[in-house]
């Protein structure tokens, strides 16, 4: 590793021949050899150009799509598989998925307050390419869109239920119960404090943890030490020029399986939703048909965004979703129990953190159920879907310092999550509790978003917006979905033809049908637990790589 | 009756556009013009080059080269971007305006029925700009 950090000259005058000069400003590039896509294959078939990593490309499209034929050709035999799997994984592995997202958290939370805080993304000098408005309405609408739409009803809820249920034990004394933590039965208070922390909790530093970890060393390694944007390059400190073989191969190859299931299970359940949305506002049925039209339209709009490009696609769509769910949120907070709501974030805020620690506790946990169920699944998702957030809000980051890069990836979306499930989740509670109403809480759980807002006034509008917003998320998922797999699968070209892009966004499409027709959610869950767990092992091992890489940049003043 | 031609080089293809660069050369004489070679660059680190500085680098090393076979004065203009290959179009239609170029020489390629959905960037420019677009097919 050689050390350039001739800071005002960018014009590389430093007297390497055909010397590299520095990013923006100081900075440490790694002095390796490789030539980014030189592994690659280039051709144009029918004059689609295409430029692609050949191993990584041929190896991770075949078994997709070999996935989707036996799940599709074998509908009931999969099922079953799907379901056995999921129980196993989470049964005997929930341990290894909370230790893990603790890791990243404290992680993440410990470099906000270090001095390596202040190393900047890009190089000392570089500027950020997005303001504030725009990058993070992308970093939100890429982080959990469509799981706030899906879950801001019905998780407070279902915590609520269990809760107020209490324990029951089994005939071989282990819990049968959902409950949270030790439940509160019979304590509506309690019940309430309990469900929408347990809720916060899974919304809050975890999942962001994960992202910030995955997106800030994607970013220190491209950005600031010149390699290509893709998985294996956060693996340099670790595996040196190994990098460039097979080891690296099959991590790029692990992050294109993990980022394609993670996000169609997104796709599922968004489809899932507005599927369900539909049907309920216009009696569309919300049959297998209706979803398969469903996705297949919403993919063809993916195309026109992926087209558009970051600037004008994503940004644009993302900072109008942004708007719509203020408006949503403001409406919610406005008619519903607006004290309950006001006074409810700070308490919310404070049981969360009063009950971090049992919730994050790895071993020994009384509350089977829900710690493997709810919490071990949700952050194997997330995990799943990191390297694709992770790997998106990296290349729209530079010029930000590692400090604000935290900051604005872990405390404020785990703010605007609080605020967000305690509007939606305080408002059913509400209306279950003081209204006596419990419509919501026997409703299916991808139309107890609609049965909650049809309670309140203008339940037609807000009930379309609420349908808007799922299908514009979709959008921008499918959309920075197919940049990311394309960039990893071109060896972390960032630069490669357009019909690549396209045909990962196709794939998505193609695959969120087959999953959901083949096994329902259960198979999407499955499929997204099962990337996620060899990506957590390789994220705690990049976990070494990002610190090592921050030690050996220039801090900015 | 042309005083700055703009010509857009994509780094990692020089073979694809070399024939083009003869013609500009020819023009170039022709019109006793300056030449401003513009390059656009992805922010992450590319084949061509890790950083834009060093893209920025090798394109005026590369203009130079020009400059030494038409003997024409020279100019450059990196631009880089988060998401080039989507962005490419707007990208050049504003450079011609911030280099003032007059006449614009690119290669591009025979009309194919994917220009339906994806139009060539040869063709996109030249509807989006008032300066003169000389477009060079294979």
């Amino acid at each position: 590793m050689e050390n350039h950090s001739n800071d005002d000259k960018p014009r590389g005058s430093n007297g390497d021949s055909e010397g590299i000069p520095a990013p923006s400003g100081a900075a440490n590039l790694i002095d390796t050899d490789y030539v980014i896509g030189q592994d690659n294959i280039t051709a144009s078939p029918m004059g689609i150009n295409v430029d692609l990593h050949g191993k990584v490309f041929l190896f991770s499209s075949i078994v997709i799509m070999l996935f989707v034929i036996l799940t599709l050709a074998l509908q009931d035999q999969m099922e079953p598989i799907f379901n056995s799997m999921f129980s196993f994984l989470t049964t005997n592995l929930g341990w290894f998925f909370i230790l893990g997202a603790n890791v990243f958290v404290i992680l993440a939370l410990v470099l906000i307050f270090t001095p390596l805080g202040k190393v900047r993304i890009g190089g000392a000098d570089a500027t950020p390419d997005f303001g504030y408005a725009g990058w993070f309405s992308m970093l939100f609408a890429a982080g959990m869109g469509i799981g706030l739409m899906f879950y801001g009803v019905s998780e407070p809820l279902g915590h609520y239920g269990t809760a107020m249920g209490g324990i029951s034990m089994g005939e071989d004394g282990v819990r049968t119960d959902w409950a949270p933590l030790g439940g509160a039965e019979g304590d509506q208070a309690g019940a309430i404090d309990l469900s929408m922390a347990a809720t916060i909790f899974h919304w809050g530093f975890h999942p962001w943890g994960a992202y910030a970890i995955v997106g800030l060393s994607l970013a220190i390694f491209a950005f600031n030490k010149g390699l290509p944007l893709t998985m294996r390059s956060i693996f340099y400190p670790i595996l040196d020029e190994r990098i460039w073989g097979w080891p690296g191969h099959v991590i790029d190859i692990l992050a294109v399986f993990a980022t394609l299931f993670g996000l169609t299970t997104s796709l599922g359940i968004g489809a899932t939703q507005a599927a369900g949305g539909l049907e309920y506002l216009f009696g569309i049925p919300a049959g297998d048909t209706t979803l398969v039209l469903l996705i297949l339209g919403i993919t063809l709009v993916a195309l026109g965004s992926i087209m558009l490009g970051v600037d004008k696609g994503v940004q644009r769509l993302s900072q109008l979703n942004m708007v719509l769910a203020a408006l949503l949120l403001l409406f919610v907070i406005a008619v519903g129990p607006t004290l309950m709501i006001a006074t409810g974030v700070i308490d919310n805020l404070i049981g969360y953190v009063t009950h971090l620690p049992a919730f994050s506790m790895p071993f020994g946990r009384e509350d089977a159920n829900f710690s493997q169920g709810w919490t071990a699944f949700y952050w194997a998702w997330w995990i799943a879907w990191s390297p694709f957030v992770g790997m998106f809000i990296a290349r729209v980051s530079r010029g930000r310092t590692v400090r604000e890069f935290l900051i604005s990836v872990l405390l404020v979306p785990t703010l605007a999550s609080v605020v967000w499930m305690t509007a939606f989740g305080t408002t059913a509670i509400d209306q279950v509790v003081n209204a006596g109403i419990t419509q919501v809480q026997d409703a299916d759980l991808e139309l107890q978003l609609f049965t909650m807002l049809e309670q309140l006034p203008l339940s037609a509008i807000t009930s379309f917006v609420g349908i808007t917003l799922v299908i514009v998320f979709f959008i921008t998922s499918s959309d920075s979905g197919s940049l990311v797999i394309d960039s990893i699968t071109a060896g972390g070209k960032v630069d490669a033809p357009k019909p690549q892009r396209i045909f990962w966004a196709l794939i998505e499409g193609a695959l969120a049908i087959a999953l959901l027709l083949g096994g329902g959610l259960a198979a999407l869950q499955t499929a997204a637990l099962t990337t996620g767990l060899p990506f957590t092992l390789v994220l705690l091992v990049g976990c070494y790589g990002i610190v090592k890489g921050l030690m050996s940049e220039p801090r900015s003043v | 009756m042309y005083r700055k031609i703009m010509v857009p080089v994509d780094l990692a293809h020089l073979d694809v556009i070399e024939p083009a660069l003869e013609k500009v050369a020819d023009l170039a004489r022709h019109y006793d013009a300056e030449v401003c070679y513009v390059g656009a660059t992805s922010n992450a680190p590319s084949s061509v080059a890790r950083t834009p500085q060093e893209y920025a680098q090798k394109l005026e090393a590369f203009a130079k080269e020009r400059a030494q076979v038409h003997g024409q004065p020279v100019s450059t203009k990196t631009i880089s971007s988060p998401d080039v290959v989507a962005d490419l179009d707007d990208l050049l239609i504003k450079a011609i305006d911030d280099v003032g170029a007059d006449l614009v020489v690119m290669p591009t390629h025979p009309p194919k029925h994917l220009d339906v959905i994806m139009p060539s960037h040869g063709g996109k420019v030249a509807t989006h700009t008032k300066a003169s677009i000389f477009l060079i097919r294979p």
